[in-house]
Order: C-alpha cells, then structure tokens, then sequence
C-alpha cells in the first residue's frame, strides 16, 4: 500500500528533482570539507549556510503549495508553523548550553535568570532531549493547524476570510511570543546556541550537515508531497479547490479533506523552521511577522503554484535576489518584492515554472498533430473515423 | 420521530423555509415513490431549486418533516452524508471538474469509500475500470476520456455530469434542469438518457421545456409560491387552470 504510493508519486520531474537535492546534499558538504579554501571548486561555509537557509525556505513554499495550489486554501499564516517548529528547535539548543550561559546556570536559559525565574516552566521540560523536541518541531505546529482548521473549515470559512483570519493567527502568536512572562524569551527571543547532537554549531562539519539535513528533509518531502497530490485524495484535493459544493454532494467531507492537507503541511513548514534555526543561530517573534508569511506566497507565485517544483525554485530565486539586492540598495528591496508580484501576478499568472510547462506541452501537442498529419497523408484517411469520433 | 411512514422512496411533509421573510417553500408536500421517473414544473422563483437544496441538505428547512427510504431524517444530515445515503444532484448550471479529466471525474464520483485515508492509498481495481468504461459508454463520452473536461462542449459536460451520478450509484437523482441550453438533438438524447436511468432508479427532473417533459411522458408536478399546485399527467397538469394562470399563461 505504502510503496504503490510512492511509485506513483514519482513522476519523471518529481524524480530529477529529488535526485538534484540528494546530489547536492552529497556534493556541497564534500566541496566545502575535502577542498582546500584556495580551490577553484570550494564552497566556503558561509555560502553552505546561505543555500541552506534557502533550502529551508523552499520547503515552507513547498508546504504552502501544497494547501494553496492543490486545495485553493491561500494561508496567509504559513510562516506561523514555520516559527513554531523553530522554536521547538530552539528550545533545544538553549538546553543544550547548559551552565555555559552568562549566568552559569546549569538548568535556566539566561534570560530566564535574567527575569528572576526559580525555576523551568513546565513546558520546557523534556527539551533537553533530541527525540522529544524533533518530535515537538511537528506535533506543535500540526495541532494548532488541526485546532485552527477543525474550527475554520467545519464553518466553511472560505477565501479572503480565511487567509485574513490565519493573518491574524500569526499577528496573534507575534503578540504572544513578544511577551517575557510566555517563557520563551520575549522580543530577543532565542539565541547563543553552542552544539547539536554534541557538535559545536559553528564548526563548518555541522554546518555542512545541516546543509545535507535540508536538502534531504527536502528531498523526502517533495516525494510524500507529491504522492499525496497524485493519489484520488489529490485528486479530491483540487476538485474541492475548483468546485467545492459539487464535490461535498459527490459525498466526500471536504472539511476533514482540507484539514488533513492544511495539518501535514503545517508539519512540514515546522521541519523547515527548525532545520531554519540552527542555520541563522536565532528565533525570535520576528519569524511571526505577517509580513513573513505574504513574501512565501510570493515565492510560491514566482515559481508556479500547484506545481511542487515552482515553489522550490521561486524560494530560492526570491531569496537569491533578495541577498543580493539587500546588499545593493537595502531601501528598495521591499518595492522591488512588491513589484515583482504584480508582475508575476500579471504577466506570469503560472509562475516560471508553470509557463514552461504549458509552453512544453503546447510544442509537443502541436507536434503531436504535425506527426498526425504526415501519416494521414500517407495512409490516407487512416485516422480519419478517430477524428470523426472525437467531433 | 419513528412514526409509520408509508414506504415512499422521499416523503416531504409541510417543509416551510423563509429567506429574509421571504417564503420560498409554504407548507410544501411532496412524495416520490421508489423507480419512479417525476417531472416538476413552475415558474421561477416557486421554490423548485430550494426544494432540491432541502432534500440534499444545502438548506435547512424552518418546518415540517423530510423523509428517505422511510425513517432516514434528511433535515439532520449534511451534503456529504445524504449523497452517501445514496441521492445524487445535477446542478442547474453543469458543474464538472474542468481541471481533471473525463476519466478522473468519473473515477472520483465512483461509489467507493470516501475517507482522506481510503483516497490516499487507493488503486483502481479492474471492476472499477470496467464500471467506468460503462458509463463512459452509456453518457456517449469514450472517445474524449483522457481530454480535461474544461474542453467539453456544454452539451458534453452536462452528460458528463449525468454520468458523474450514475457513478454514485444513487437510488434517488436530483435534476436541475438537464437540458438548458442544448440543442434539439441533444435535447431528445437526453430524454431517452434519463429514460434509462430511471429504469434502475428514481429521477427527479426540474425543466422549463414542455416538448422535453412531454417526450419524458411522465407524472407531472407543478409548483408555485412555495407548494403542490397540481399533479397528474402531463395533459392534466396543462389543462389545470390554476396552472395556465401562474404558469403557462404568462
């Protein structure tokens, strides 16, 4: 059952892809480790770190896509799950600092010393563990889209609605995480993180491997997404996203269709939130920023939403310019950004990725029925009852 | 709520629903016996498309009492649970997924479980093949199965949708109109479409064409202001004055 599931999930595009991410999660860790710095091929590691952020970044757009392409949910909140699964991350590695603090305390982060906290609030308990906040990264984010969908969907909050209400869940959690008394360490948030898995977090082996991490949880989810969105319930996916009424009278409870799709996607934004941290070395509530969550769809729409591959390339092209545009003329990144969606939303309404596709199946169809003409031709009339029978 | 009811396929008894004080449906009565093929007529705005929203469970109705199969409360179920009971609706405008193809709609109508799990993992079995090349066969539709429904002729997806239902397995069917906008041809092919149908089940039609009801020779209700006017045969219901003045007349 399982492994029919993931036949089907790879198609040939999907296949390549995957494959591009597993080379590159070998590759760039080995260029930046076995080559020397003055080495026309080496990767130096702040570069490694970079790529690896946008990684991250690229399977939020992912997680996005497959809720805002497939099933018509435009979240404005994505950013949320992705904080969140930061954040579960980061409470592990402040655990990890141990009496290592400026404060030299072995069991309290700094700024709970600072705050005059006797001791560990009851939900940083257990952080302590690897197992227990990997498994917090997706079970946080996962029920609070559960909670948020159950309510949202079984209501049949639709469209614009929607996307303003998972804004001001996002608005809401920023507020949250701002404040000191929520424990987790109000507007500074989360930082001085020391080792991972007992390796110190600015060696450049565990930078690689935090590269290699992303490309894989990458890899991995670009497959199961794809699975799901080319089995029937993908399939039901994108008949609700198109007509949601007809759908609920052909019996299927479009409410628990949406919620699945919206909780799984909510999980993987917070693998990426939390591959995310260890790489920029920082959470804090900025991460929570509606703004935040805006720029993701941007990057789903410059890719090609409902394409899976779209989302990946638009994150890492956005988040390219971005880099290096930020560097040039800081003040003008955000009208660059603005702009670039009304641009895209105008005269790419597919993305890149969609209008390269549909310009690849315009020139084969239109070979197709080159070919088609020749041996008609030739056979005279051979294909002719067909084309009868498809008027 | 178990009293006796006689053993009809769909019973309505004194449903009222009011939208913003406006009455669409006044103490309406309405019963279709199993197998039976039913035509209803009336001019707009008498209640017919509210009548069908009631049965599937669009709208919930202020009054009165709705019945399936005899003790199966419709009035407490919601869209998906009543059309896995087993009624199945055409719209009035024809709604197919024009994003899937003729085959994929027909495979996700198919009377097959419809949970988020059982979609996930399922396979097509040959018996589910073989039940869609049926029906791809009965709605006149093989040749285009693998073309996206969105490139369908109006008249196509409007039988497309009919085969969507036939999918469903349904034994009660819903029909808003089936033949607006098609041609003559068209038109008389789909009569001895849902002739058919009704064979193996009971269909409902809701239709402004006369020629078409009269090609359909069947029971004839019409409706106006919310209630039964009339019902009889084709020739009775025309000849009803009361019916020449809402209706016909105008």
């Amino acid at each position: 059952m399982i492994t029919s599931f993931l036949v089907k999930s790879l198609d040939r595009t999907i296949l390549i892809a995957a494959a591009l991410l597993l080379a590159l999660a070998v590759l760039v860790p080995a260029l930046n480790l076995l080559t020397a710095p003055d080495h026309p091929l080496h990767v130096p590691t702040y570069l490694v770190s970079l790529f690896g952020k946008y990684l991250t970044y690229a399977l939020l757009a992912l997680a996005l896509d497959l809720v805002w392409g497939f099933c018509g949910i435009l979240s404005l909140g994505h950013a949320a799950f992705f904080a969140l699964g930061g954040y579960a991350m980061g409470m592990y590695l402040m655990r990890q600092i141990g009496a290592r603090g400026s404060y030299g305390n072995p069991l309290l982060p700094d700024f709970m010393v600072f705050l005059n906290w006797k001791e560990l609030p009851w939900f940083w308990y257990g952080f302590d563990m690897f197992w227990f906040a990997a498994l917090m990264v997706v079970v946080v984010p996962g029920l609070i889209a559960f909670v948020f969908g159950w309510f949202a969907f079984r209501s049949r909050v639709n469209g614009v609605y929607l996307s303003i209400i998972t804004q001001a869940m996002t608005y809401a959690l920023l507020l949250a995480f701002f404040r000191n008394d929520m424990g987790f360490g109000g507007n500074n948030g989360l930082t001085d993180f020391k080792d991972i898995l007992g390796f110190n977090i600015q060696a450049d082996g565990t930078r690689a491997a935090l590269f290699a991490a992303s490309a894989l949880a990458l890899a991995l989810s670009l497959v199961v997404t794809s699975g799901i969105v080319r089995s029937k319930f993908g399939k039901v996916l994108v008949a609700l996203r198109d007509a949601e009424s007809r759908t609920r009278f052909l019996g299927y409870r479009v409410e628990h269709m949406k919620l699945f799709a919206f909780t799984v996607s909510a999980m993987m934004a917070g693998v990426a939130g939390a591959l995310y941290v260890p790489q920029v070395g920082i959470i804090n509530p900025g991460e929570f920023e509606p703004g935040n969550s805006i720029e993701v769809v941007i990057w789903t729409a410059v890719g090609g939403r409902g394409t899976l591959i779209g989302p990946i390339i638009g994150a890492i092209l956005v988040n390219g310019g971005k880099s290096i545009f930020t560097a040039a003329f800081p003040e003008f990144w955000l009208f660059a950004l603005g702009g670039l969606f009304v641009l895209v939303t105008l005269f790419l309404p597919k993305g890149v990725v969609g209008t390269a596709q549909q310009y690849l199946a315009r020139r084969k169809a239109h070979r197709a029925a080159e070919r088609q003409d020749g041996e008609s031709d030739k056979e005279q009339g051979a294909t002719a009852p067909e084309a009868m029978a498809a008027e | 709520m178990t009293g006796k009811k006689p053993k009809s396929l769909l019973y309505l008894d004194g449903v009222s629903v009011s939208f913003d004080g406006f009455k669409a449906l006044n103490s309406l009565s309405f019963i279709v016996e199993p197998g039976e093929l039913r035509a209803i007529i009336g001019p707009n705005g008498a209640g017919k498309t509210t009548m069908m929203d009631i049965i599937t469970g669009k709208t919930r109705p202020d009054a009165g009492e709705v019945f399936f199969k005899g003790d199966i409360d419709l009035t407490k179920k919601d869209e998906a649970e009543i059309a896995q009971l087993g009624i199945g609706r055409k719209f009035q405008k024809p709604t197919v997924f024009e994003n899937h193809t003729v085959w994929d709609n027909l495979e996700l109508a198919l009377n097959r479980r419809r949970g988020v799990f059982a979609t996930l993992f399922y396979r097509i079995t040959g018996e589910d093949k073989a039940r869609i090349e049926e029906i791809l066969s009965i709605v006149r539709l093989a040749a285009r199965r693998d073309d996206l429904a969105a490139n369908l002729s109006h008249g196509q997806k409007q039988w497309l949708e009919i085969g969507m239902l036939l999918a469903q397995e349904p034994e009660l069917l819903l029909v808003d109109e089936p033949v607006a906008g098609m041609t003559d041809a068209e038109t008389a092919e789909t009569a001895i479409l849902l002739k058919e149908i009704a064979r193996t089940r009971s269909v409902v039609v809701v239709e402004h064409d006369m020629g078409f009801i009269r090609d359909l020779g069947v029971k004839v209700t019409c409706l106006a202001e919310g209630s039964v006017l009339a019902e009889g045969s084709i020739d009775f219901v025309s000849n009803d004055p009361k019916v020449i003045e809402n209706y016909l007349g105008r």
